[in-house]
């Protein structure tokens, strides 16, 4: 009952396809994520005034959908002639738009150390440095860590919008499968699972993390 | 030798210390005493940098703590200081609370500093929870692993800051014995508190603050005695 046209070559494609979404995800969540921190932590040191024009910013990434995002990009690169590549595009509006969450995840881990904490570490004679490196990072990312699991995961899932750049990820894979064989069931069936199995070993690292954080 | 000097603080249009002068010998002990809003918290906060101050000077052997030359990290490894709250790093366990200052600021290696947080934590009584996270430990236990973690610094100075106000009373019994033996060790300490009694045992002088003055100090006998000042006539009458 089961007759299929899907052949071998077919499923390979869509695995490239698979390995352009987690190119794509990889490189995004990482700048995005570096960028976040350090957007954080400028944002908590400086205080709301000085930290207005970053956060109007930040803002902006976080409200305007990403596929405009993606599209606008595209469209400057090509206006300002800096002959970006369709990836090269893509990373850096997923890095912007990661690090617009990325930021507010941070700034909350930061906020949620008490400050007794931090002056307790800075009364015995720790510096700014060594106070955020031994006691607010630690702390700090066990609070942040499942906001930030599932921004990656939603990056992940995200990062299907840029086939409107014409890069061929697992969803324009798949898409490209359905139009030729027509068998849309079956190929959405292991589009999804693929993008399942690429989630699944993220969503429990963060619970084995946070199982191991939780001095028990 | 730690030297206050005509030291006035405001927070906003509250001036919370009016003009202190002080002097605290090396090997004293001087609890400073008074009702809450009167400084004296604020005055430690002060002595170690970790506060501003608007005028006047405070000198710790003969260094301007607040001069902008100061280097206050080194400064403050002269000058422990443990808080009401007990800040224990929830991260870390008992040892490594203790053990982190004083490898990262006075550069010692791993071993010099775990002998040293053993000895400091067993010195306070607390040689069988190296391992244990401060937050499966009492309020008491916590706050004496505060003063082991002060200690490990090898301080010169210990600043006491109502140690004992954040516990239950059947626990003040045991960090006030860490401060007793600290005492009778010879450690310079200044210790602001509410426990009159203890004030009475260990001080060498009592110092009773009101409103940001510093109404009156003198030796404990003269002071729970003989009070001079009204106010402070007024605050042991309140507090017996």
């Amino acid at each position: 009952m089961f007759n299929t046209a899907l052949t071998l070559a077919d499923l390979g494609f869509l695995l490239q396809g698979a390995l352009m979404t987690l190119a794509v995800t990889a490189v995004s969540v990482t700048a995005g994520t570096v960028l976040g921190i350090i957007f954080g932590v400028v944002r908590n040191q400086v205080g709301p005034y000085w930290a207005a024009p970053l956060t109007f910013v930040l803002d902006v990434f976080r409200s305007v959908p990403l596929l405009i995002q993606l599209v606008l990009a595209n469209a400057f690169q090509a206006i300002a002639k800096l002959g970006w590549a369709p990836f090269t595009t893509s990373c850096v509006v997923l890095s912007l738009y990661t690090a617009a969450y990325c930021t507010e995840i941070v700034r909350g881990g930061i906020s949620s150390v008490p400050p007794t904490t931090r002056r307790a570490a800075r009364s015995l004679g720790m510096t700014w440095w060594q106070d955020m490196r031994y006691i607010v990072a630690p702390l700090a990312t066990r609070v942040s860590l499942p906001s930030w699991i599932g921004l990656t995961l939603g990056v992940m899932k995200d990062s299907a919008l840029v086939l409107w750049l014409g890069l061929i990820e697992l969803l324009r894979a798949s898409q490209v499968l359905v139009t030729r064989l027509q068998e849309p069931l079956l190929i959405l069936l292991i589009c999804g699972a693929i993008y399942f199995l690429i989630s699944f070993p993220i969503a429990r690292l963060g619970g084995y993390l946070e199982k191991r954080w939780s001095n028990d | 030798m730690i030297e206050i000097q005509n030291v006035r603080k405001s927070f906003g249009s509250l001036e919370v210390l009016k003009g202190i002068d002080l002097t605290v010998n090396k090997g004293e002990v001087l609890t400073i005493i008074g009702g809450s809003g009167s400084g004296k918290s604020t005055l430690l906060t002060c002595i170690n940098g970790l506060e501003p101050i608007d005028a006047g000077r405070i000198l710790v052997d003969g260094t301007e703590v607040h001069a902008k030359s100061t280097n206050l990290n080194k400064l403050r490894s002269k000058l422990g200081i443990v808080f009401q709250q007990f800040n224990a790093f929830p991260h870390l366990t008992v040892l490594e609370n203790v053990m982190l200052a004083p490898r990262k600021v006075l550069g010692l290696s791993k071993e010099k500093a775990e002998e040293n947080a053993v000895k400091q934590l067993t010195h306070v009584g607390l040689g069988e929870k190296l391992g244990v996270y401060p937050t499966r430990m009492s309020g008491g236990q916590q706050q004496r692993m505060a003063i082991a973690r002060a200690l490990a610094m090898s301080p010169e100075y210990m600043l006491f800051d109502e140690v004992t106000s954040a516990l239950d009373p059947q626990l003040v019994g045991e960090v006030l014995d860490t401060l007793r033996m600290l005492a009778s060790e010879g450690m310079t300490m200044i210790c602001v508190t509410h426990e009159m009694k203890f004030a009475r045992e260990v001080s060498d002088r009592v110092a009773f603050f009101h409103k940001g003055v510093m109404a009156e100090i003198a030796a404990p006998e003269a002071l729970f005695g003989a009070p001079k000042d009204p106010e402070l006539q007024k605050f042991l009458a309140a507090t017996h």
